[in-house]
């Protein structure tokens, strides 16, 4: 094998408080995918973080071609030519894509050199396999293309050392495997790749290697033929995951959720659905199937052009989701951080705010009544805090989905609707969900669970509605349904089977 | 417990401000201080035994006081009173040519009085013997004297809290509003509409007879419409706001603009005068020696607290500023909050408006002219941020008094005014980057140094700076 291209030894990080990291050592050879795991607040952002000069390791060195070298701060990271993707993107939503290319990179006197930039620009994307108008503004390109346009960024910088953090979680299917066949392309040129992914599907198809973070230490690092899915984790967990879907034996009842003919402006066109009581219904399809949209109408969130929702037998108007509310429906958004949480509040007063009349007499809070109802769920369904007056934003994500669901299960409503539930959430705590979501079905609830992943969508649900452009494109019950009935419908096909 | 007093730290730093401000003018203003009020009458009256005293004053109320406290001193430590002379200089010299001439009046052992008149040129030692012979060997007596900060003194203080009373009560409307993401700057034109109203309403009541006799009933009904008035136009930006979605910015610019036009045709262009005690008592009566106007701001933020503290809508106000949309997606009424944080907003315009005309015994349609600026950097001196979500009523208070302080020290210090608006450019300014400061302190845990240098990095990390360590928790 040849010399590694990244070496971190020994890298140390604590906050006030927490240590973040301990003693963790990380190498990377060219041309190798290296998968770095773990569950939500293992160490993994804090690691990536250290490499792109944003933080600074307590201990430990990082050495490059054997070089040992010091990263102070971001144009130090960007010198030893190391790209970070994140998560949320960096790009200027209304400049084009060449500028957010060229941002900040200017020639001498600052002047910008247009022609030269878009031969560079066409020859990357071209590269990378994107064709779009260089003159579009990135606010227009999709999720996907986005996130090629941040690659295309980084091999602007000739980055040796390339760290994606969890680029396919908000993808779809098709969108995923060109993601992939680029990763795999810029592992025959020579690059290294850090990829951080809690889609272990995923990580079979690419890694070389993985790396496994647990509480800031690393546990271990394997050549992926030695491991399997179990394995790997049991490796993050520390313990052995029974099943990946917990299973429930709930008697379905009658329907509780009903939507006949709904209709919104060209997004949503035609959608009639049911959900019984103890039912979980999956709601799937590519993204841009208008999933996300047919939740917020039955949310009320937007106004229906057409259509009407029942619940238990009787008409709804849904002026805004505090009728909803009212009513009992609830939706756990996709978004949590834009949608779920106010980030600048406690986690305390995020699981109040809908459920505030329950905690107050004549309008006026009793926040000890309040903080004694969040201490219940705290310790019921395990969120990570260290106290109730802690800042939303400084909660792991799986942690924030936590928080978001304890203030909808003490809402204690009659409908869930669940969008994306899992996403960006570790395999430990995507159980917990799972078996938090048996347990509302066993209650008696209906759940509408919407999901771009179909593993999840087959385990879980009792039937499967398929979505395609703003219709339901088709039906399928748990025992006929499969990953590849689903994709054709989707598609906008007809059910094969 | 420990989080709790880090936590109040955070939230009322500006305090430590302050109180530094207070220390700096305290030591900037120390003097020997000339007491002339009932007090120091008092204390001086136990002084003297036995003696024939002439006291002798101005003819101001508060020397009338000091007179009165005076003799009544005298006369229980056993002296006899000769007389107390009240007018100017050549008021008490008559007097004193009078004795001078008539050889059988009583003459006096001592002369006394407070400062002010102590010090003319009249009781000059070499002056005053060689005109009044007869009267040699009297002995002047006034006020002892101690050295003391001016800043401190009990009169300075109650001017501080007086001088604020206007902006702060605006200034709570105006946190609600800049916590949910808005910022209203029409308040200085509300200011002038609700004073210009009532008066407006008191003078046509008068009809033709005197406008200072008119029926206690009818100025406060008057009060009632102009703060009504002015809660209207609050109603009617916070309407176009939220149903519009249309930035609060140039909702209320324009109503900034339209209000100050029906402020001057209100009063028909010219400012409405002599308005009864009834309307004036507002702005210069008091309540156990506290002006009621004072009173009322305390009341006021007392209620604001619990109301942004303790109640639903409180809380409801903080959810729509730090995410509008998460905060509705939770059942927030967001435009019906909106249009309240508004009302209440223009409703306290409107009552500073009134607390302003009754101090200044005036309805005038050009009041209020730049007190939308000093409300909004109140507000945000007091550590409420701009971009929403964020920020303490209580905090807004000390923002006032920081801005009352500073304004009274530099006076007392003698400094213009024109150096005194550049001296208020700088703390507004200075005031914001040390909150920009405190929040990045908070999210990377570094030293203030690390601090200094991150203000100006920030702007290159972004993202990445403020979701800080997230994963760590």
């Amino acid at each position: 094998m040849s010399a590694p291209l990244l070496q971190m030894e020994g890298i140390e990080k604590s906050f006030p408080g927490v240590k973040a990291l301990q003693a963790v050592d990380l190498s990377l050879h060219p041309g190798e995918v290296l998968a770095l795991l773990g569950e939500n607040g293992a160490g993994k952002s804090t690691l990536i973080k250290i490499l792109s000069g944003a933080h600074k390791p307590n201990a430990g060195r990082i050495l490059i071609d054997n070089q040992a070298l010091q990263i102070n701060s971001p144009v130090d990271s960007e010198a030893a030519g190391i790209a970070v993707i994140y998560q949320e993107f960096n790009l200027v939503p209304w400049l084009t894509v060449r500028d957010n290319l060229f941002l900040g990179r200017y020639g001498t006197l600052h002047l910008i050199k247009r022609r030269e930039e878009t031969r560079k620009a066409k020859k990357i994307l071209e590269r990378l396999g994107l064709d779009i108008p260089l003159e579009t503004p990135c606010a227009r390109l999709s999720v996907a293309e986005q996130q090629i346009v941040e690659i295309a960024k980084a091999l602007l910088i000739d980055a040796r050392i390339l760290v994606m953090d969890e680029p396919s979680a908000t993808l779809s299917g098709r969108e995923v495997d060109k993601l992939l066949e680029i990763v795999k392309d810029l592992k025959e040129q020579g690059i290294g790749i850090i990829y951080i992914s809690h889609r272990l599907e995923e990580i079979f198809r690419i890694a070389d290697r993985v790396s496994v973070l647990r509480d800031g230490e690393h546990v271990g690092t394997r050549d992926i033929g030695a491991l399997t899915k179990e394995s790997m984790i049991e490796l993050m967990v520390g313990r052995k995951l029974e099943k990946e879907f917990p299973s429930r034996d709930v008697e379905i009842g009658e329907v509780r959720l009903a939507a006949d003919g709904l209709r919104k402006g060209n997004m949503v066109r035609d959608v009639s659905l049911q959900v019984r009581k103890g039912e979980v219904v999956g709601l799937t399809g590519l993204v841009g199937s208008r999933r996300t949209e047919t939740a917020r109408l039955l949310f009320g969130a937007d106004r229906l052009d057409g259509g009407v929702i029942t619940l238990d037998g009787k008409a709804l108007t849904l002026r805004n989701p505090r009728d909803a509310i009212r009513a009992g429906i609830c939706l756990l958004t996709e978004d949590r951080k834009a949608q779920g949480l106010v980030l600048c509040l406690s986690v305390r007063e995020n699981f109040g705010h809908p459920n505030l009349d329950q905690f107050s007499r004549f309008s006026v809070i009793n926040r000890a009544r309040e903080s004694k109802a969040f201490g219940n769920y705290v310790e019921s369904i395990r969120i990570k805090i260290s106290h109730h007056e802690q800042l939303a934003k400084n909660l792991s994500g799986g942690n924030q989905q936590k928080v978001v669901l304890a203030k909808w299960l003490q809402r204690n409503a009659d409908v869930l609707i669940f969008d994306e539930p899992t996403r960006g959430i570790d395999v430990g705590a995507k159980f917990e969900i799972y078996q938090l979501i048996n347990q509302l079905a066993m209650d008696g609830k209906a759940v509408l669970m919407i999901s771009s992943e179909l593993p999840e969508i087959l385990g879980m649900c009792d039937r499967i509605l398929v979505m395609h452009e703003g219709r339901i494109q088709g039906e399928l019950s748990k025992d006929e349904a499969s990953q590849e009935n689903i994709m054709a419908l989707a598609v906008g096909g007809q059910d094969a089977a | 417990m420990r989080h709790n007093l880090k936590q109040a730290a955070y939230d009322y730093g500006m305090i430590f401000v302050l109180l530094l401000l207070g220390i700096i003018f305290s030591f900037t203003t120390i003097k020997e201080q000339t007491p002339d009020d009932a007090a120091a009458g008092r204390k001086m009256g136990k002084t003297l035994k036995k003696e024939v005293v002439l006291i002798v004053t101005r003819d101001s109320e508060q020397h009338r006081t000091f007179a009165e406290a005076l003799r009544a001193s005298l006369s229980a430590n056993g002296n006899e009173i000769l007389n107390i002379l009240q007018g100017e200089p050549r008021d008490v010299r008559k007097v004193l040519v009078a004795m001078e001439n008539d050889p059988g009046a009583k003459r006096p052992t001592v002369i006394a009085g407070p400062h002010a008149t102590m010090n003319w040129d009249l009781f000059n030692k070499g002056y005053f013997n060689s005109h009044f012979s007869s009267l040699d060997g009297v002995k002047f007596v006034k006020p002892a004297t101690y050295t003391w900060p001016t800043f401190l003194t009990r009169q300075n203080l109650v001017n501080v809290a007086t001088q604020i009373v206007v902006i702060s009560i605006i200034a709570i409307g105006m946190t609600m509003v800049i916590i949910t993401g808005g910022i209203d700057l029409s308040v200085g034109s509300l200011i002038a509409l609700s004073a210009s109203i009532a008066a407006a309403i008191i003078h046509n009541a008068a009809g033709n007879g005197p406008s200072t006799e008119v029926a206690t009933t009818v100025v406060v009904g008057a009060c009632a419409v102009g703060i009504l008035a002015s809660g209207c136009f609050g109603f009617f930006s916070g309407a176009v706001t939220a149903c519009f979605k249309v930035p609060s910015f140039i909702v209320t610019l324009a109503v900034m603009m339209m209000v100050r036009g029906y402020a001057f045709k209100s009063v028909g262009g010219e400012a409405k005068g002599s308005l009864p005690d009834a309307f004036t008592t507002l702005g210069h009566g008091d309540w156990m020696g506290i002006p009621i106007s004072v009173v009322l701001m305390a009341v006021l933020y007392y209620i604001a607290w619990f109301v942004m503290t303790q109640t639903i809508f409180g809380r409801n106000v903080y959810a729509l500023g730090g995410n509008a949309e998460a905060a509705r997606l939770s059942g927030v009424p967001t435009k019906r909050i909106t249009i309240t944080v508004f009302t209440i907003c223009g409703l306290l315009a409107g009552l500073g408006g009134i607390v302003l005309a009754s101090e200044l015994a005036s309805g005038d349609p050009k009041t209020g002219t730049f007190y939308e600026l000093y409300v909004i950097a109140a507000v945000v001196v007091g550590g409420t941020s701009l971009m929403g979500g964020q920020g303490k009523i209580l905090g807004t208070l000390i923002g006032a008094f920081i801005i009352g302080v500073i304004r009274n020290g530099m006076n007392l210090n003698g400094v213009d005014p024109f150096n005194q608006m550049i001296v208020f450019g700088w703390i507004i300014l200075l005031a914001v980057l040390a909150e920009k400061g405190k929040e990045l302190m908070v999210s990377g845990g570094r030293s203030p140094f690390a601090v200094l240098g991150g203000l100006f990095a920030s702007r290159k990390r972004g993202e990445h700076m403020e979701t800080g360590h997230g994963e760590n928790e």
